[in-house]
């Protein structure tokens, strides 16, 4: 079943055309990597999915629902954590956690049941009552996805969520994607480590707002005749 | 209710944000109302006597026992006179020429001459008007007491001051400095934490959630709106206890103007917000709409006294509109029905600045 159906999306800033006519959808279920250089045009088609963004034209349709037409209707269905990390500093994480629990309208007891789980599974019970901007960056990034998929989205996004980071925080970060997409949740996620994108399903490549080359990386690679989603993407977008 | 509670949180959690809230306005009370007083009080007189007469010295005597004047100073020659103005050491001269005692018993014209200093026009005309004031009576007793028809002064007017009998100007600031308090917090504070939210990005992750529109500016909103009226609370507190401000009107009159008032102030605010991308812009175009509004408000200078565009600018002054409202209802005790024009602005204004701002404010961005 696609839960991402995109067509001919084209969106422009007065005379720049940030995605030009993209075509592509997602399965549910999937982990779809949404890869491409700086300025491609990632963050863009990310914003016209969550509905934060209108686009110029073409029909995009994430979790049934037309995002131009129902953008309300969209935001109820998905979690979105952006590159800038956005849960409130100066709020603690219980804190933060209830805010956007009551926003998807959670109940009061729903909320203290998921949290409780969500920090006992991410080991982070004894900073429950600390400010965030008091945790490290791995921390608050593992936090900012959880609170994400609070809800039980059927779709994630996820721009760049791992920027910053050492490779074991990235790796520990993964698992949980894994853990999401097992559950069900479909993982939008845009990166620029190639490591990253061999753990995808599926991923496309991004440049100049078009999409130069989306399947599966092994079969990426194998018709590129290259090593690694490194290789490939280096080539392409060169 | 969750995010109004986040909001209160997240202010008394801002080291700067809460003293600027308490202990600003405090000191803004204390200090602001005594020292932006025009109130004129001893006003450096010189008298440069040449007559030497029991009338000059009668005269001289009014001017002393006057609470405006400090007539300590004394010049032999005009030009002595002249000279202690133009070092600053007095602020009028009273030049008293020979002869001036024979004019008035002959029925003569007299005259006397007066220099005033004036820099600061509004004291100069003041002091000019109690000085003649304060001469015309002492020469009308004195023509009185010699069985002479008093010439000049045939009308007695007897003046007492309504609303302000003493003519305290702290009376008359209060009420203005608890208006631009309320003003700038609720412009300033409302604008900053929009854009604060713009500034961390978490803004961008309310937008991606299903929350409502009106829910989202609520939350906003409602923290600063009770703040402002605590803050009002406040300071109608601190003008009873330092100064004695009366509050001849009711309370409850005051908070709910001063409700809806806020009202369209937090709109405005939140307006400002919408299109400022950063605190630094916000803050600039408060600046910019505050100072004006402001110093056109009548806060103080009267404005009465303004040229017609002004006056019509002023109609579209919210500021102008609550300052009036808050001097008649502690001064004069109006009620609502003397202030059903004045209410009517404010609430056309914030009809305005909340439909604006509602209406500006996407959620997509």
């Amino acid at each position: 079943m696609e839960i991402i159906i995109v067509k001919d999306l084209v969106m422009r800033f007065g005379s720049f055309t940030a995605n030009d006519r993209l075509t592509f959808s997602v399965a549910k279920g999937e982990i779809f990597g949404f890869l491409g250089a700086n300025g491609a045009g990632k963050t863009t088609t990310m914003k016209v999915l969550c509905g934060l963004l209108k686009p110029t034209s073409g029909s995009v349709v994430v979790a049934g629902y037309d995002v131009a037409l129902h953008p309300e209707k969209v935001k109820r269905n998905i979690g979105y954590m952006s590159q800038k990390f956005s849960l409130n500093d100066d709020l603690t994480v219980t804190e933060n956690i209830l805010v956007y629990g009551t926003i998807y309208g959670l109940g009061r007891a729903e909320i203290g049941k998921r949290t409780d789980a969500m920090l006992e599974r991410l080991e982070l019970t004894q900073v429950r009552k600390r400010l965030v901007k008091t945790l490290s960056l791995g921390w608050k990034q593992k936090l900012a996805f959880s609170v994400a998929t609070l809800h039980r989205p059927s779709i994630v996004f996820l721009d760049e969520p791992t920027s910053g980071v050492d490779p074991v925080t990235r790796r520990r970060f993964w698992e949980l994607i894994y853990e999401a997409a097992e559950n069900d949740i479909t993982v939008f996620v845009t990166t620029h480590y190639m490591d990253e994108a061999e753990y995808c399903d599926r991923v496309s490549i991004m440049n100049r707002g078009q999409i130069i080359a989306l399947d599966t990386p092994q079969r990426l690679k194998q018709a590129h005749g290259v090593e690694s989603i490194n290789e490939l993407f280096v080539r392409m977008v060169r | 209710m969750t995010l109004v509670r986040k909001e209160f949180l997240q202010i008394f959690r801002n080291r700067i944000m809460l003293p600027l809230l308490f202990v600003v306005p405090t000191v803004m009370l204390l200090i602001l109302v005594n020292a932006a007083t025009m109130e004129m009080r001893d006003r450096k007189v010189l008298i440069c006597d040449n007559d030497l007469s029991p009338t000059s010295r009668r005269i001289c005597g009014a001017i002393s026992a006057s609470t405006f004047f400090d007539a300590g100073r004394v010049a032999f020659s005009a030009h002595e006179a002249i000279a202690s103005i133009e070092k600053g050491e007095s602020d009028v001269a009273l030049i008293i020429h020979k002869g001036l005692e024979n004019d008035l018993m002959s029925q003569q014209p007299a005259a006397v001459q007066l220099i005033v200093n004036a820099v600061n026009s509004q004291q100069a005309q003041l002091s000019y008007a109690y000085m003649t004031q304060l001469i015309n009576r002492a020469v009308g007793d004195i023509l009185l007491e010699n069985a002479a028809p008093a010439p000049q002064e045939s009308i007695r007017t007897s003046v007492s001051f309504w609303y302000n009998p003493t003519l305290n100007y702290r009376f008359f600031m209060l009420p203005g400095i608890l208006t631009i308090l309320i003003t700038v917090i609720g412009t300033v504070l409302s604008a900053m934490n929009v854009v604060r939210e713009k500034e961390t990005g978490t803004i961008e992750q309310i937008n991606v959630t299903p929350v409502g529109k009106f829910a989202f500016i609520a939350s906003k909103l409602l923290p600063f709106w009770l703040i402002g009226l605590v803050e009002l609370a406040l300071g109608l507190a601190l003008g009873r206890l330092f100064y004695n401000v009366p509050m001849e009107g009711s309370i409850t009159l005051i908070f709910g103007m001063s409700a809806t008032y806020l009202t369209g102030l937090l709109g405005l605010g939140l307006f400002v917000s919408t299109f400022a991308q950063t605190m630094q812009q916000a803050t600039f175009i408060n600046f910019f709409f505050l100072l004006i509004c402001i110093l056109m408000s009548g806060i103080f200078t009267s404005t009465d006294n303004m040229p017609a565009w002004g006056k019509a600018l002023n109609t579209i002054n919210p500021v102008y509109y609550f300052i009036d409202i808050m001097r008649c209802i502690m001064l004069k005790g109006a009620t609502f029905v003397d202030l059903t024009p004045q209410f009517r602005a404010i609430c056309i204004f914030a009809a305005a600045s909340v439909s604006l701002s509602v209406l500006n404010y996407r959620k997509r961005n």
